[in-house]
């Protein structure tokens, strides 16, 4: 077995995506992804690769749907204002089919909003990555170990749907400290072939074409109708979910990221006063898990949503509840973290048969109402 | 000898034909526009060259937006004013391929600025072919950054006014003074002459590019017959008096000029 390591989240991702055949990153320094950056500028050239500080986020996700048309596999990092940027460059990868590895190191927003941990950009990575219809694969790490691991992952998976992948992860994921086992190098011939890409057609195919342009209405919806298919695949096959002390629990927390490390503090101490509480963590957050949730409507009575943030995936759960149990919430954001007492409060309430919405208590929208 | 016998024994030489990169379809350019004549100078250079087998194009968002349909070798199409960048990151992924870009003015110097700047100061090996009309052609006929004072456009209607407007940005003359610049030269398609010029400078930008030079630049001082409101002869009398005047052809940069080689 590897040998485990210690090292912060951003620079185990980093070393994972090297590890996964990753030659080529393309990036714009911002708080706080900055070791992933920096982590690529030290070793890339040390190996043959490319790590390019680009003008900006705009020419920095334009430089990875080119290195993806060409066939490699490319990474960019950034943080939330950062990635609004990428919004137009990941709806033309979209529009393209074109995999590549996007990191969000989320912090606080709106606008410049703050640099500390945040997942305010849930309803944009799910929802809203760029404009028109369509999707992008979306991963949610909780630990050291797994910002590796999903590294790895997201380019495995962007490769075989054709699809760019991001990695949802915050501001305090990638700057702790963790023991990780790093993933085993992959060789050249572990790569998978890609006929479709433009790297010169050597007088030996017809050539290729990377465009996400379709003047005929027709020919656009039946490109897009054959994207969905595709999603339903990925719906069908890519769904992950971690469930902690889930079988026996009445109240049901649903966290990911750094808020399910939370979440599950509050849980144990649940479980210390006797209270049968459990954790769904989403690990997939497009596709959502919503058959793990669903497995779970019959035996819990109650579910609890956490998030640094004011409330956004809690959509996808009530959307798979859809009215058959109590969903409430609780949330801090602005790079406010929750404590776990605050959320063994909640726990209890949501025990009580209350249903709430609680957001930061200076706020008047904190109440019973949900 | 009958006629018949003498024709069977002569070999028909060919004078013209169609390059081998350029493919067998109908553009969607207008009579009377240069993007017809520039695109079969490149594609000829790519024949002479003998490397479309190696050759990634990109093109841009502005007429030539299905450029990808009009040649053979691989092309990518990118988003508004990102093609440099598109372009950057194929030519990392691909460092010993040939990659050009294909850009109007309003891709190039307007949304597409600052990729146009960073590509060039980076001395990334690519070509950039910038057609120069002084309007956005496909959007039907608006105020570019190459607009001349005082042209009457959809969006200046009264002429473009300094004082409000700015003024006209020349490009060659701006990326000259970036040491990332192998070439930077404006040339124009309005004669013959000028055509075989044109074609010259092409082939001179692909070359340096090979040769692994720098950044390369051939901008064209381009006719838009149609949004300038003008029959395809009076759009050639039209640039010839006020085009070429504001855009003066020439080398702005040419770095083996420089070494003293060239």
């Amino acid at each position: 077995m590897a040998e485990k390591v210690l090292m912060k989240g951003n620079e185990a991702l980093a070393e994972a995506a090297l590890r996964a055949g990753c030659r080529h990153f393309f990036g714009y320094p911002i708080t706080p992804q900055t070791e992933l950056a920096a982590y690529m500028a030290k070793r890339m050239p040390k190996i043959g690769g490319t790590y390019l500080q680009a003008e900006s986020e705009v020419a920095a996700i334009n430089m990875v749907y080119g290195a993806s048309a060409a066939g490699v596999r490319v990474m960019t990092s950034s943080s939330s204002p950062g990635i609004s940027l990428k919004g137009e460059g990941i709806s033309y990868m979209v529009g393209a089919d074109l995999p590549a590895v996007i990191i969000n190191v989320q912090r606080g927003g709106p606008g410049l909003g703050g640099i500390q941990p945040s997942q305010a950009d849930y309803w944009q990575a799910t929802h809203a990555s760029g404009h028109g219809d369509g999707h992008i694969v979306v991963f949610a790490p909780s630990t050291v170990q797994e910002m590796a691991d999903l590294a790895a992952r997201a380019f495995a998976v962007g490769d075989q749907y054709r699809t760019p992948v991001m990695i949802l992860a915050d501001g305090m994921l990638g700057q702790m400290m963790e023991p990780v086992v790093l993933p085993e190098p992959l060789a050249d011939d572990d790569l998978p072939a890609k006929p479709w890409a433009i790297d010169g057609h050597k007088n030996q195919r017809p050539h290729n074409t990377i465009s996400s342009l379709f003047l005929a209405a027709q020919q656009l919806e039946d490109s897009i109708t054959s994207r969905f298919e595709r999603y339903e695949q990925i719906k069908a096959h890519e769904q992950r979910a971690e469930t902690y002390l889930t079988t026996d629990a009445d109240v049901v927390l649903v966290a990911y990221g750094a808020a399910a490390r939370i979440a599950r503090s509050a849980v144990n101490k649940a479980r210390e006063l006797g209270i049968k509480a459990g954790l769904i963590r989403p690990i997939t957050l497009w596709p959502y898990p919503v058959d793990t949730i669903e497995s779970l409507i019959p035996s819990a009575s109650a579910f609890l949503v956490v998030e640094m943030s004011m409330g956004q995936m809690i959509d996808d759960v009530r959307l798979v509840i859809n009215g058959r149990r109590p969903v409430s919430f609780f949330g801090h954001t602005g790079g406010v973290i929750p404590t776990p007492d605050e959320v063994l409060v909640a726990i209890q309430r949501a025990h009580a048969g209350e249903e709430f919405r609680v957001v930061p208590i200076h706020s008047k929208l904190t109440g019973g109402a949900a | 000898m009958s006629k018949s016998a003498t024709l069977a024994a002569e070999k028909p030489k060919i004078l013209f034909e169609r390059p081998k990169a350029l493919s067998d379809v109908i553009t969607n350019y207008c009579p009377g526009c240069s993007h017809g004549i520039v695109q079969r100078l490149v594609t000829e250079v790519i024949d002479e060259l003998g490397i479309e087998g190696s050759t990634v194009g990109v093109c841009p968002v502005g007429c030539s937006v299905t450029a990808y349909d009009f040649y053979n070798c691989d092309m990518a199409q990118a988003a508004h004013g990102r093609a440099p960048a598109v372009a950057t990151g194929i030519k990392r992924a691909l460092p010993n391929n040939v990659v050009f870009t294909y850009q109007g003015d309003g891709d190039l110097a307007s949304i597409g600025m600052a990729e146009t700047i960073h590509a060039a100061t980076r001395g990334e090996k690519i070509t950039v072919i910038f057609i120069n009309n002084a309007i956005y052609g496909m959007t039907g006929g608006q105020m570019a950054p190459t607009s001349l004072p005082g042209q009457v456009t959809q969006t200046s209607p009264y002429g473009r006014d300094v004082a409000t407007a700015g003024y006209p940005i020349r490009v060659c003359e701006l990326l000259s003074t970036l040491d990332g610049v192998a070439l930077a030269e404006r040339v124009t398609v309005d004669s013959p002459k000028n055509v075989r010029a044109a074609k010259k400078a092409i082939k001179k930008g692909f070359e340096y590019q090979i040769e692994g030079l720098g950044y390369t630049l051939i901008e064209v001082v381009a006719t838009c017959p149609t949004n300038w409101g003008f029959s395809a002869k009076e759009a050639i009398t039209w640039l010839q008096e006020n085009m070429i005047p504001y855009y003066p052809l020439g080398v702005y940069k040419d770095a083996k000029a420089i070494k003293g080689d060239a």
